[in-house]
C-alpha cells in the first residue's frame, strides 16, 4: 500500500538575526497551503561557527525541505543574515513567499 | 535627553579622512552604521542614498559607517567596501571604523543603525530608516521627518525608534 509521506521541513536559524519570526510565519503559511501540518517544523539553532561548518549553515534562517535547501546559490557559511532575493531583484532576509510556497509545492508532489 | 554626539574621525573607501564635527558646522549629519553583508543594510541602502542625495543640497551631510570585524567577516573587509563603492550607486563616503571604537561610542547595535547629530553636535535621532525593510515606499520616511525637524528647527516627532538589522559584528 502506497503511503503519502509528509515531506521532513527544517528551520535553521541563528539569535543575531530577527527573522527568524517572520520566516516561521511565512513558511507555516506555505505549509498550511500545501497541506502539511506546521507542526512538523523542526527549528533548530546554530549557536556557533563550529556548528554552522558543521551543519553548512550559510546564514540565517535557512529552510530545509527532505534536507535540501530550496534557495541554493552562492552563499557562505557562518554566522550572518542570510540574504534572499525578492522576484524583482531587491535584497531580503527571509525568502520571498511566492517561491517558498513554489518550492514547498514541489517538495510535496515530487 | 538629548546625547551629544562624540566627534569621530574616519577614513573612507579613497583614503579621505572625514570628520563629523567638520561636517556637522555646515549642517546636521546623518551618520548611519551599516555594512556589506547584512539583507537589511542591502534592503534600506537604496532608501539611504536617495534621502542622502536628496538633503544634500538642503546642508545635510551623510556618511555610511562599516565597523564590523572583517577577520570574521571578510565581506566587510575595506576591499569589499571598495568594490560595492566602484560598482554602486553610493550618493556618501563610506567609512571604514576599523577599531570599532565609533560604533561603540554610539552604542551601536544593528546595521543599519541611523544617527542624526545636528549642528551643535547633538544627536537628534537614531532608530531604523523607516518602518519597514521590505517596502521600498517607505522611503526612509522616519529618517526624513527628523531632518525635516531639524531643518525646521521643532521639536521632533519621533526622536527614537528601535533600530531593526543584523546585529553589529564586534572583535572577540
Amino acid at each position: 500500500m502506497l503511503r503519502w509521506m509528509e515531506p521532513r521541513i527544517e528551520l535553521l536559524w541563528w539569535d543575531g538575526c530577527p527573522s527568524t519570526e517572520r520566516a516561521l510565519a511565512d513558511l507555516r503559511s506555505a505549509l498550511r497551503e500545501a497541506g502539511v501540518d506546521p507542526a512538523s517544523i523542526q527549528l533548530r539553532e546554530v549557536t556557533s561557527n563550529e556548528q554552522a561548518e558543521r551543519e553548512r549553515f550559510p546564514g540565517s534562517p535557512t529552510i530545509r525541505i527532505n534536507g535540501r535547501d530550496p534557495f541554493p546559490g552562492d552563499v557562505s557559511i557562518g554566522l550572518s543574515c542570510r540574504i534572499y532575493r525578492t522576484a524583482d531583484g531587491r535584497a531580503s532576509p527571509t525568502p520571498d513567499p511566492d517561491q517558498l510556497r513554489a518550492a514547498i509545492a514541489r517538495e510535496v508532489a515530487a | 535627553m538629548i546625547a551629544v554626539a562624540t566627534d569621530f574621525e574616519l577614513p573612507d573607501t579613497d583614503g579621505r579622512v572625514h570628520r563629523l564635527s567638520d561636517m556637522a558646522a555646515r549642517g546636521p549629519v546623518v551618520v548611519v552604521f551599516t555594512c556589506n553583508h547584512c539583507p537589511y543594510a542591502l534592503a534600506w541602502q537604496g532608501r539611504l542614498n536617495d534621502a542622502a542625495g536628496e538633503y544634500a543640497p538642503r546642508g545635510v551631510s551623510t556618511v555610511f559607517v562599516n565597523s564590523n570585524d572583517s577577520e570574521l567577516y571578510p565581506a566587510d573587509s575595506l576591499d569589499a567596501m571598495r568594490a560595492r563603492v566602484a560598482s554602486e550607486r553610493w550618493t556618501a563616503p563610506y567609512l571604514h571604523d576599523e577599531t570599532q571604537e565609533v560604533a561603540r561610542a554610539y552604542g551601536a547595535r544593528t546595521t543599519p543603525d541611523v544617527f542624526v547629530v545636528d549642528n551643535a553636535m547633538r544627536i537628534r535621532y537614531r532608530g531604523a530608516p523607516d518602518e519597514d525593510h521590505d517596502d521600498p515606499a517607505a522611503n526612509a520616511q522616519w529618517l526624513r521627518e527628523a531632518l525635516d525637524d531639524v531643518l525646521s528647527g521643532v521639536e521632533l516627532r519621533r526622536p527614537e525608534t528601535e533600530p531593526i538589522g543584523c546585529s553589529i559584528k564586534w572583535r572577540p
